[in-house]
């Protein structure tokens, strides 16, 4: 039986889409059975970052709808198969073409399947958040050490509770260790003052995350990524590992010079 | 020229306190329009142990929050309408 999780934000581009791509191809790296779902009606893109979207032939309505069946629409990872699939969201249709009952019974399905389920949340808080909330046992929330993420987080934290999904894992991303050394980044320490929820990783700001997306291949997979670290971290503590946060306020002469080079440093 | 200095050497007068503490203070009024059910749960306690001492008109009270620029306050608006004699 299968655990299904909603990775959620409130605010917009923080980083849900790629979270997910890189937790659920981690997920498939570490042995797992995984499916990931894209509940983002009319914009979505989970898709692209993984670099399957010449693939689709029928989406998440067709399956709800009973257009096809549920198989035929899932498409399965260039690199893992079918240990890994994705079941990509309607690209033509109504925001609300889809109702949370329609989405209960469709986890329960993959449920059984697939040890982890992992849906993809649109920003807000509204019909495809309900609906991305309705089926899901657990939820992940990701924030960025902004003023409004953080905001739009705690928001979401209470939603959540409202939906009776307990104790979320929150996932800071895009933090950038030179400005929190210098003042200028809340840091780890003060969102979690803020926000009080379990701390499920760090993920440094990182060009990687850029060069990968633009090939449609996860970061997760790259050994020599620090973002690519940070979210196999994440994994193993879905796991049930106890791994420490990385260290992101590494010195040292390498470190000093590559800031100084990306223009980091002043 | 000390800013720059007392950056460069990680001072604590970076922009991240700023934030910090304007999202307390906007979060107070967050939780608060967000859950109505704890004012109204403040409320009622309020009713019963001031009317332990005071007699009051229930229906005019009104409780808010009141938001500074760095601060958040409670504030309770109560109309007396008389105190009982029996007030310890």
């Amino acid at each position: 039986m299968g655990k299904v999780i909603v990775i959620t934000s409130g605010k917009g581009g923080v980083g849900k889409t790629t979270t997910t791509a890189n937790l659920g191809t981690g997920l498939a790296a570490a042995g797992q059975k995984v499916c990931l779902v894209d509940t983002d009606i009319g914009l979505r893109n989970l898709d692209v970052v993984m670099g399957l979207e010449n693939r689709i032939v029928y989406d998440l309505l067709h399956v709800v709808e009973g257009q096809c069946r549920l198989r035929q629409a899932l498409i399965k990872d260039k690199q893992f198969g079918d240990r890994l699939v994705l079941l990509p969201a309607p690209q033509t249709r109504e925001k609300d073409a889809v109702t949370p009952e329609q989405m209960k019974e469709l986890m329960k399905e993959l449920r059984e399947e697939y040890d982890f389920v992992l849906l993809d949340s649109p920003a807000g808080i509204e019909h495809g958040f309900k609906n991305a909330v309705a089926g899901a046992d657990a939820a992940i929330v990701v924030t960025t050490p902004e003023i409004a993420a953080v905001r739009d987080a705690d928001r979401i934290i209470g939603l959540l509770e409202a939906a009776e999904l307990y104790d979320p894992g929150l996932v800071i991303n895009r933090v950038r260790p030179g400005m929190v050394r210098r003042g200028d980044m809340m840091s780890i320490s003060d969102i979690d003052d803020i926000l009080a929820i379990d701390i499920l990783g760090v993920v440094p700001d990182d060009q990687d995350i850029i060069v990968s997306t633009n090939r449609g291949e996860p970061v997760v997979t790259d050994s020599k990524s620090r973002a690519g670290q940070a979210y196999r971290n994440i994994v193993r503590r879905i796991l049930g590992e106890e791994v420490p946060l990385m260290n992101l306020q590494e010195r040292g002469v390498m470190n000093w010079f590559k800031r100084i080079l990306s223009g980091e440093a002043q | 020229m000390f800013e720059f200095l007392s950056k460069l050497f990680g001072g604590s007068d970076g922009s991240k306190n700023r934030a910090k503490e304007r999202l307390r203070l906007v979060l107070v009024h967050d939780r608060a329009s967000l859950s109505p059910g704890l004012v109204e749960a403040l409320k009622e306690e309020l009713i019963q142990v001031i009317t332990k001492y005071l007699d009051i008109d229930e229906d005019g009270l009104e409780v808010n929050f009141d938001k500074n620029d760095d601060s958040v306050a409670l504030i309770a608006n109560i109309p007396v309408k008389s105190v009982k004699r029996s007030a310890r």
